[in-house]
């Protein structure tokens, strides 16, 4: 246990650069006052935090992608998903405060002249059962969907194809008015969250810790599941699928539980990152937001878990340089990254350091290739 | 005959308010419009001129009374003196009761001659006022006069008025024009319109009943309303309106179920233009090209560069610009395509997930490129005049512009099966798909092969592009709004296989419009997209899967 927690160096060292960077950012915008040299601007920890959930997307991702070949191009959904449910508790949260003063229908439904609160919206006023179905709508529906897909041996490119029809279908949906959440506008305008506001630079510090601590929590059962039996199945599954049926195991199974776990931390992500950005809409679901996700891992260098995390906060580090500085030239950059990454360093940056450091200590046993 | 008309017309002694009477004239009176019409000659020489200064009097009674003689007097310019009389361009000179119009530039012309009265002062001249009855005598007039135009449109226009006015006074009129009516159209109208008069008189009932037959027969929305808003009738009628009414509600819902699946036919084969370039590259080679609707896109934008260069240099050519514009979008995109292949993809094959990732940030780069070049707001392409406008056959609507993707993309599909069934190249293509290292083996060159497969898969995009342009925006997101649809046809029609393709197109957008008036149309697409996501779980490999070895790695 023991070791294998700690036997990958990278990722021990990408969570500790995370913990120590977090750690800096909440103390440097809390302890010292604005016009410091040390102040960290608040902005700063809000952008912080939206990374470190993205990176725990991320995380999920390169755990069916990397270690189970299953390139989803549907996480966005989970993420989404995970995001209303959040948005869901911060809308309830909101009480008569709203625009319209309704005691328990949010602003959007009195607009809409509905009268009760549909069933679905029941319990979320509750943190810990919104947190709850944070988790489990999307696990729930990642084992529907993975349980239906690989007992139908759909794999590979059709495999992507559906997922991203999935997040498709789903933006569709939530557009929709009488879904009950929202529409195009989605949900905002939240307030509070645990009793305390949105607004202050303690909360905002605090939801970066509570992301921090998400990121190591994902990378510590990302690096278990990995290092552990069922992780080197899930190898085998990725790499020679069929071999893996004929010597006894069920790959579908295997599949099955990497999707799920994947799903959970997307969810998670998803309902860290509403309470930090404060608004969750259906956009989130665009296919666009999920192929970005998957490039994010890519670049990063997808089988190695640390990548996830460097590769998400990179690539979106470049987002934010490109989109303030140079907005038109964002898509060129995305799009130049995307092609030049999977033509030059197909394992991505933290895999191109890997493979540098084995050929280096020659006879290192050969580590797994990309699908 | 003329003594008919004189009876009519010359019979003060009748009492003019007198309803019964009056109704009875004008029908009497419409008769002979028609009869004297059907006989001009007869009415020639000095009565003509009597006609038109009939007309002017200051007398309201007299003036209603005139105009329904000159109706009969069969002078050949009465429909435009009514006309003017009714919106008061029609003049008179108290001294000899001449009568003069006015015509849109002022001029005073000679109503019995229409020529230019030279020296005519309009001060010298007393406007010719109307009340509402000698409206309706101009209205009936009118009518009855167009109804016996030569002129088909004007009588067909004349028959829908009286359809919708349901004037028993014009029955007679109908009659008599039915009764040497040739134009099958008019002929129709002129049923239709006779019993709807039927309906608004005092008729018996197996009149009307026969009425409400006939009208349930033509079965539209405007029979529809006309029976349905029946008021003032028997039971027995109002029983047989009930049932025609019925009856139209059925028709009309078969009709849309018709007109549904005609749309399903038109985005059917916008999905198989746009699908059909992806069942070659995917098919072929087994690259995802996620960068496929932006070829779509580059085959629009070369449509509107064409265009554009026309409107500009040879204007007279204009409609014809999609004759250029087709072989051009398919040099610009297979070009592309070649480009892509030789630069990119050739490094990815067997790595089809990572194919999929650097053509989607292609698609992202080109987009941009277009955006960068072109702006990022709509372009407008203009539809070719035989390309605009719509018919109807049979109560669906048809447009020309649908009409033509649905045979152009026929053409697409039928001409691609040819170019891979009978051509050397074809041969080599569907050797490749089938078995790629034995092709290799009997000498053929693979690599060549798939640059060239990549170029026909992505000029038949740029084809699908010049489609798109006549019924769509042209912007720089036209192709991302079309990938996941064309993704979905050929993921559902099976690999390799073109029909497949056809069929999925069909069967995705027939089906996408039947449930559009049910759900709505969003969630009409997520039912769509479920559907498949659940087909593909039952047939992973689509509705045609290609047999064989190769396609298990």
């Amino acid at each position: 246990m023991r070791t294998a927690l700690f036997s990958d160096r990278l990722v021990v060292a990408v969570a500790i650069i995370v913990a120590l960077v977090t750690f800096a950012i909440g103390i440097g915008n809390l302890a010292f006052p604005p016009g410091s040299v040390l102040h960290v601007p608040t902005y700063v920890v809000s952008l912080s935090g939206k990374y470190l959930c993205y990176a725990l997307l991320a995380l999920g991702i390169d755990l069916v992608w990397g270690y189970g070949g299953i390139l989803s191009l549907g996480h966005g959904v989970f993420f989404g998903l995970g995001g209303y449910a959040m948005g869901m508790h911060l809308m309830r949260l909101i009480g008569p405060r709203g625009v319209y003063g309704h005691a328990v229908l949010p602003d959007f439904m009195v607009f809409l002249n509905w009268k009760e609160l549909p069933w679905y919206w029941y319990g979320f006023d509750s943190f810990a059962f919104a947190m709850l179905m944070a988790m489990l709508v999307p696990g729930l529906l990642a084992f529907g969907f993975g349980f239906l897909a690989f007992r139908a041996r759909v794999s590979g490119v059709y495999l992507s194809i559906i997922t991203q029809a999935l997040t498709f279908a789903t933006m569709l949906a939530f557009f929709r008015n009488d879904m009950g959440f929202g529409g195009n506008n989605g949900l905002t305008d939240f307030r509070e969250l645990l009793g305390f506001s949105l607004r202050t630079d303690e909360m905002r510090v605090g939801l970066l810790w509570a992301s921090g601590v998400a990121v190591l929590l994902g990378l510590a059962v990302c690096r278990l599941m990995v290092a552990s039996r069922f992780g080197k199945v899930l190898l085998a599954v990725r790499d020679a699928e069929a071999r893996v049926r004929f010597l006894g195991y069920r790959p579908e199974s295997y599949k099955l539980v990497a999707l799920v776990v994947s799903a959970v931390m997307a969810g998670i992500a998803g309902a860290l990152y509403v309470p930090q950005v404060g608004i969750i809409n259906p956009s989130e679901f665009a296919p666009m937001n999920s192929i970005e996700a998957v490039i994010w891992v890519a670049v990063g260098g997808r089988g190695t878990l640390a990548g996830a995390v460097v590769g998400a906060v990179a690539v979106n580090l470049l987002k934010t340089f490109f989109t303030t500085r140079l907005p038109e030239i964002w898509l060129f950059a995305l799009g130049g990254l995307f092609i030049l990454v999977t033509l030059l360093i197909p394992r991505g940056i933290v895999g191109g350091i890997v493979t540098a450091e084995r050929r280096r200590a020659v006879g290192a046993a050969p580590i797994a290739g990309p699908a | 005959m003329v003594a008919r008309w004189g009876t009519a017309g010359h019979s003060p002694g009748v009492p003019s308010l007198c309803t019964a009477g009056r109704a009875v004239r004008r029908i009497v009176a419409t008769l002979a419009i028609l009869l004297g019409l059907a006989a001009p000659a007869a009415a020639q020489g000095g009565v003509q001129g009597e006609a038109i200064r009939a007309l002017a009097t200051t007398n309201f009674d007299e003036l209603a009374r005139a105009v329904e003689r000159l109706a009969l007097s069969g002078e050949p310019n009465a429909l435009g003196i009514v006309e003017a009389l009714r919106d008061g361009t029609l003049l008179f000179r108290q001294a000899d009761r001449a009568v003069f119009w006015r015509d849109a530039q002022g001029r005073m012309r000679d109503a019995a001659t229409g020529e230019v009265a030279e020296g005519v002062a309009p001060a010298a001249l007393r406007p010719l006022r109307v009340n509402n009855r000698v409206r309706r005598a101009i209205d009936a007039t009118i009518g009855a006069l167009s109804l016996s135009n030569p002129d088909p449109r004007v009588r067909l226009a004349a028959a829908e008025r009286v359809f919708r006015s349901r004037d028993p006074d014009a029955i007679p009129a109908l009659d008599a024009q039915l009764a040497r009516e040739t134009e099958a159209r008019v002929r129709h109208a002129m049923e239709a319109a006779r019993a709807a008069a039927v309906l608004g008189s005092a008729m018996a009932d197996d009149a009307k009943l026969a009425a409400v037959a006939l009208i349930a027969r033509r079965g539209d929305l405007e029979a529809r309303n006309l029976l349905a808003g029946l008021a003032g009738v028997s039971e027995a009628v109002a029983q047989a309106a009930a049932a025609g009414v019925a009856a139209i509600d059925r028709r009309q819902a078969m009709l849309r179920i018709v007109q549904d699946i005609y749309y399903g036919i038109s985005l059917g084969s916008v999905l198989l233009l746009a699908a059909i370039g992806l069942a070659v590259t995917f098919g072929t080679m087994g690259v995802i090209n996620m960068a496929h609707g932006e070829m779509v896109m580059l085959g629009a934008y070369t449509t509107f560069v064409v265009q554009e260069a026309m409107r500009r240099n040879a204007p007279w050519l204009l409609d014809w610009s999609l004759a250029f514009a087709v072989p051009l979008a398919f040099l610009v995109s297979a070009l592309a395509g070649a480009l892509v292949e030789r630069l990119i993809i050739r490094f990815l094959y067997g790595r089809p997930l990572e194919t999929l990732l650097a053509t989607f940030g292609l698609s992202l780069v080109l987009q941009q490129a277009v955006r960068t070049i072109f702006g990022p707001n709509n372009r407008e392409v203009g539809n070719p005049s035989w390309m605009s406008g719509a018919f109807e056959l049979g109560g669906v609507l048809v447009t020309w512009n649908r009409l033509w993707i649905i045979v152009f993309s026929m053409i697409v599909l039928f001409g691609l099966m040819l170019v891979l069934r009978r051509t050397a190249f074809g041969l080599a293509m569907r050797a490749v798909t089938q078995n790629r290292r034995m092709a290799g083996s009997m000498g053929i060159r693979t690599p060549w092969v798939d640059c060239m497969t990549f170029a026909l898969g992505s000029g038949v995009a740029g084809l699908a592009g010049v489609a798109l342009s006549q019924i769509d925006n042209v912007s720089p997101n036209l192709g991302q709004s079309y990938i996941i649809d064309s993704f979905m046809v050929v993921v559902f029609g099976g690999v390799g296989n073109l029909w497949g393709t056809l069929v999925a197109a069909m069967t995705l957008g027939i089906v996408n419009k039947l449930l559009e008036p049910i759900a709505g149309a969003v969630l009409g697409k997520i039912v769509v997209l479920l559907l498949l996501v659940l087909f593909i779980q039952r047939k992973p490999r689509g509705l045609f899967p290609l047999k064989g070895r190769a396609v298990e790695s």
